[in-house]
């Protein structure tokens, strides 16, 4: 007998999954609308400066070509909170990319082939793209991404770390890295009867009409924003990006429903990236491993646009005991484009540098990495002092190293050949917050002994209907198939954004409640239910977003095992294994697909992907896919995912944690800590391409 | 995109009178890089003449015991035709280092050597490159440049070559075969391809209107030692940071004929005349390849940020070398 779906945890398939492999999922792009033009934005062609002519006219003579829209004639937009999404209202480009017209066709390639005969004059201005540490327009921001503040110090650190007796003091480089969703950012709007309806890709509709209603002064009850399916965001579309206010405006001006499909190339300017972060650690200790002191100052860039400042140094106030501590952000502001979220934003450029530092401290020690990071456990957040709700990063250490045979690993570096092939392997751990944010939701049961719930949540290929309908079927002691669910539309009860790995835990929560609500209705009557049904609603507001007295995370370990070849420089991984405390797991199947997919973006991280800032053009050099090297499968060996049960009872009626960042945290230290036991070169620049590596073992 | 005339002729002559009477014409094989070259504006032929159907899609033995390999072979097919894999390992090998495989059982042999630089630069509109638009200058000189050239560039053009295929044919003393409004000639692989000069712009030695029909690998023994090796930033789908492509025969203890071609590292594919010579005569001994690529990779001139390639091609070389001679040196 199979386990019933609906136990906690069973791994139960997509319920979109066949509507997905058979082509028949609709997409922002895809929906039938009578009458839809196409659009084609024209970038900006400078990196700094202004736009003093644009001429439409041969644009305007092409077939097909219906209008084009510029800065002149734009819809004027009010002030929003996110000045990139102030498309089309100004003469200014302060980057490269910056869109600076919109042409609208019959046809995509009209309208592509119109953007290519549009005429933009630039007063040009001289440009700056290049961060680093000692840039003289750094300066401390007020926080960091997700409200944490940019500097927190205990103790004495610099003092502190004069006087330990062992002393790690190196830098790290992550380059700038680049969201790249299977379905690129893509939007559908039609105006009707005073009314506005958008399809878009968008891990959070409700933001999406918020922001339109924002933009264009409408009453949020004239728009309706569908993102039913979504091919993926990785925190690129947790906002809306120019896509959406462009199709918006040219539906408008037109009259007639408009699809903005952004080119890949596009992307890389336009949709946020994680962006380059310049570490500086310092970590000082006892014999014993101790941390005495523990020093994560990080340099980072952001536009002109807006400030935005990737929270790297956050995950050192989480992980380790040490007595004095310094983390500290500071920011470049540069002609760039502006970076935002990409997958587990602040933990994994920060806790890559950690990690790696962890790994050469455990080597200046002699000591062994996995037990230095024991020796280090705190008995609360070091940061705020708050207990852990649940902690088992131990736990996850030791489980790991048994898996990985860890026990049989020879300290030493370099000791392991395979002829050309040097073989290593390294350990790092992981971290994750828990977030939860306030969410509604409905469940109706049918008198046809089916039940329906609808909460505007995001399923962006994670498997969000699936685990939503799971929680209902649990509560409600129904088979899985008697749920209906509903999400990805504005016109379904208010939730929350897929972001900060806060979905699952924000979204169940409602439906856990109205299930519980409905269950109790249904338990205190008898006799057949009327036609409509019996109804209940649930709103977390209040409880989701309140202060907990718990330091609250989800943790984990990665190992990896890593072959150099000495001829080519290239590296590759073999094995990789990640083993994770992250409450209770609600859906195997789809969690283990999380967890994998955050793992091999973290050996993308690790080996192949990275982008370069052109100085002289200022834009990023790697626009494609074939030039942004994401893992092929071929670089992807057999990955294994575990977790270790967590029964926490402080975090939500489901006992869940955040799983969709938690694996590429920490995952390219492991992979980087194995490239130093196979060579014995300690490699601090990210990716780990063969330019590198051979530069490396050349130089040794 | 602007608009473009198709046609499908049903021949080779059809084909280059087509091209001949359409001006702005383009002769399209499987479209895969051409096709993308036009989206991106890159390209903007008046006219696709499609060759990928004409009946050229044969691998035959000639009586010489000489390859005729079709210009419309798919790269998959080819790479998989046992003549080629008794024979030429090395062409296989290539064919299947490269792209991936939807892109392989679409692109065609005399597409794949007619595909353009992958340069950045050249495939952005808004930045100069000498050989998109002459005299617009070289974006990639000072700037971002680690994927390119390290050997015979100019100061007009630093791009490298991105084939794979055309690296083993090279090495494999191929030749091809073209078709055009004054008859038929046949041209070395080896020189096929151009050096950037002053004229970056041109990529090849073909002439306008020219077809390629076939490329002809010159009769081997099959177990003759050949080999293509390739490093690349990932481990599929990535064009080579450097490659190589050798065969070499050992008779008597002696290197009786060496045939060495270096890929991604040069504006074509860089046949190692100085090293072949070297090796020519000498014992198969690690010292005599060393000297022999030592001697070829002098006249590299390896950019700010390319200067690994030149021990990356050199470490490429050693070890194929050593590896297709270790029966006899054992």
């Amino acid at each position: 007998m199979p386990e019933p779906a609906t136990a906690p945890g069973a791994p139960a398939e997509r319920r979109e999954g066949r509507l997905k492999v058979t082509g028949s999922a609709r997409y922002a792009a895809e929906h039938p609308s009578p009458g839809r033009l196409q659009a084609w934005p024209v970038p900006a062609a400078v990196a700094r400066g202004r736009v003093t002519r644009i001429d439409t006219a041969a644009a305007l003579d092409l077939p097909g070509v219906v209008t084009v829209l510029t800065p002149d004639d734009a819809p004027r937009l009010a002030e929003s909170d996110d000045a990139t999404l102030a498309v089309l209202q100004d003469a200014r480009v302060p980057h490269r990319g910056w869109f600076v017209a919109l042409v609208v066709a019959e046809s995509l390639e009209a309208a592509r082939d119109g953007a290519a005969a549009v005429h933009v004059a630039y007063a040009a201005e001289e440009h700056d793209v290049t961060l680093t540490e000692t840039h003289p327009a750094g300066y401390v921001p007020e926080q960091a991404n997700g409200g944490y503040p940019a500097v927190r110090e205990q103790g004495d650190p610099e003092a502190a770390f004069a006087s330990s007796e062992t002393r790690v003091d190196v830098r790290y480089r992550v380059p700038p890295l680049h969201n790249h969703p299977m379905e690129p950012h893509t939007t559908t709007a039609h105006w009707e009867d005073g009314r506005l309806t958008v399809h878009t890709s968008s891990q959070g509709s409700g933001v999406v009409r918020a922001v339109l209603a924002q933009l264009f002064e409408l009453d949020e009850e004239r728009i309706t924003v569908h993102a039913e399916h979504v091919g993926g965001g990785f925190g690129s579309k947790g906002t809306p990006r120019p896509d959406v206010v462009l199709a918006v405006m040219a539906a408008l001006r037109t009259g007639r429903p408009v699809t903005v499909a952004l080119p890949r190339r596009f992307l890389p300017a336009v949709v946020g990236h994680r962006a380059p972060t310049l570490h500086r650690l310092r970590l000082g200790a006892a014999p014993d491993g101790r941390l005495t002191s523990l020093l994560h100052e990080v340099t980072t860039h952001t536009s002109h646009v807006k400030e935005f400042v990737e929270q790297a140094a956050t995950p050192a106030r989480v992980m380790y005991a040490a007595a004095s501590s310094r983390t500290a952000h500071r920011v470049v502001p540069l002609d760039v484009p502006t970076p935002s979220w990409m997958r587990a934003p602040g933990e994994a450029p920060g806790m890559y540098a950690l990690e790696s530092a962890m790994d050469e401290l455990a080597a200046e020690l002699g000591m062994d990495p996995v037990d230095l990071r024991v020796a280090n456990e705190p008995e609360t957040e070091p940061d705020s002092g708050k207990p852990f709700s649940s902690r088992h990063l131990v736990e996850c250490l030791r489980e790991g190293a048994r898996r990985f045979d860890w026990d049989r690993r020879d300290p030493r570096p370099r000791t392991w050949a395979e002829g050309d092939l040097l073989i290593g392997t390294g350990v790092a751990a992981a971290t994750y917050p828990v977030m939860m944010w306030p969410s509604k939701a409905s469940a109706r049961a049918l008198p046809d002994g089916t039940f329906l719930v609808r909460i505007n949540a995001a399923d962006i290929g994670t498997g969000s209907r699936t685990v939503l309908a799971q929680i209902a079927a649990d509560v409600l002691e129904v088979p899985l198939e008697r749920v209906r669910i509903e999400v990805g539309s504005t016109e379904l009860p208010a939730a929350s954004l897929a972001g900060g790995s806060s979905g699952t835990a924000s979204w169940g929560w409602p439906v856990h409640e109205a299930c519980t609500r409905l269950a109790a209705l249904l338990g205190d009557r008898s006799g057949p239910l009327p036609g409509q049904g019996l109804a209940t609603e649930a709103d977390t507001a209040g409880r989701a977003d309140a202060d907990s007295p718990y330091a609250r995370h989800a943790f984990g370990a990665h190992f990896a095992e890593v072959a150099v070849d000495t001829v080519t420089g290239e590296t590759r991984v073999r094995r990789l294994l990640g083993v994770y405390a992250a409450g209770r797991i609600l859906n195997a199947r789809t969690a283990r697909s999380q967890f994998v997919g955050g793992m091999v973006m973290g050996l993308g991280m690790a080996l192949t992907e990275g982008s370069t800032v052109d100085a002289a053009f200022g834009d990023f050099t790697e626009s494609d896919l074939a030039s942004y090297h994401v893992p092929a499968h071929a670089d992807v060996p057999d990955i294994e995912a575990h977790w270790v049960d967590e029964d926490d009872p402080h975090l939500n009626p489901m006992g869940s944690k955040g799983i969709g960042e938690i694996g590429i945290v920490g995952t390219a230290a492991a992979i980087g800590n194995a490239a130093h036991h196979a060579t014995g070169v300690r490699f601090r620049e990210l990716p780990l391409t063969p330019d590198r590596i051979l530069t490396g073992l050349t130089g040794r | 995109m602007k608009p473009f005339a198709y046609v499908r002729p049903g021949s080779v002559e059809e084909a280059t009178d087509a091209y001949a009477s359409r001006p702005g014409a383009r002769y399209l094989g499987g479209g895969t890089n051409l096709v993308d070259l036009m989206k991106l504006g890159v390209e903007r032929p008046a006219a696709l003449i499609d060759v990928s159907r004409l009946p050229l899609d044969a691998v035959e033995e000639l009586p010489d015991g000489s390859v005729r390999v079709g210009a419309t072979v798919r790269n998959s097919d080819l790479a998989a035709h046992p003549l080629v894999r008794d024979r030429y390992p090395a062409l296989s090998q290539a064919l299947l280092a490269g792209a991936s495989g939807q892109l392989r059982n679409a692109a065609t042999t005399g597409g794949n050597l007619l595909q353009r630089t992958r340069c950045p630069y050249f495939q952005d509109l808004s930045k100069p490159c000498n050989k998109r638009e002459p005299g617009s200058g070289c974006g990639a000189l000072e700037g971002v440049h680690r994927d390119h050239a390290v050997l015979g560039h100019s100061d007009h053009c630093v791009a490298t070559h991105p084939s794979d295929m055309a690296v083993a044919l090279a090495a494999l003393d191929a030749r091809v075969e073209l078709h055009g409004p004054e008859g038929t000639r046949s041209v070395p692989a080896a020189g096929f391809h151009r050096l950037p000069g002053d004229h970056p712009e041109r990529d090849t030695e073909i002439e306008p209107g020219e077809l390629i029909t076939a490329v002809v690998l010159p009769a081997r023994p099959a177990g003759l030692p050949s080999a293509y090796r390739k490093a690349r930033d990932r481990a599929s789908y990535a064009f080579a940071l450097a490659s190589v492509a050798a065969v070499v025969e050992v008779t008597d203890g002696v290197v009786a004929y060496a045939g060495l071609a270096f890929g991604g590292v040069a504006h074509r594919p860089w046949r190692a005349r100085r090293a072949e010579e070297a090796l020519l005569g000498a014992a198969p001994t690690v010292a005599a390849f060393e000297h022999a690529v030592d001697l070829e990779l002098t006249a590299a001139r390896p950019l700010r940020d390319n200067a690994y390639k030149v021990p990356l091609a050199r470490g490429l070389a050693l070890d194929v070398l050593a590896r297709l001679t270790a029966s006899a040196r054992a």
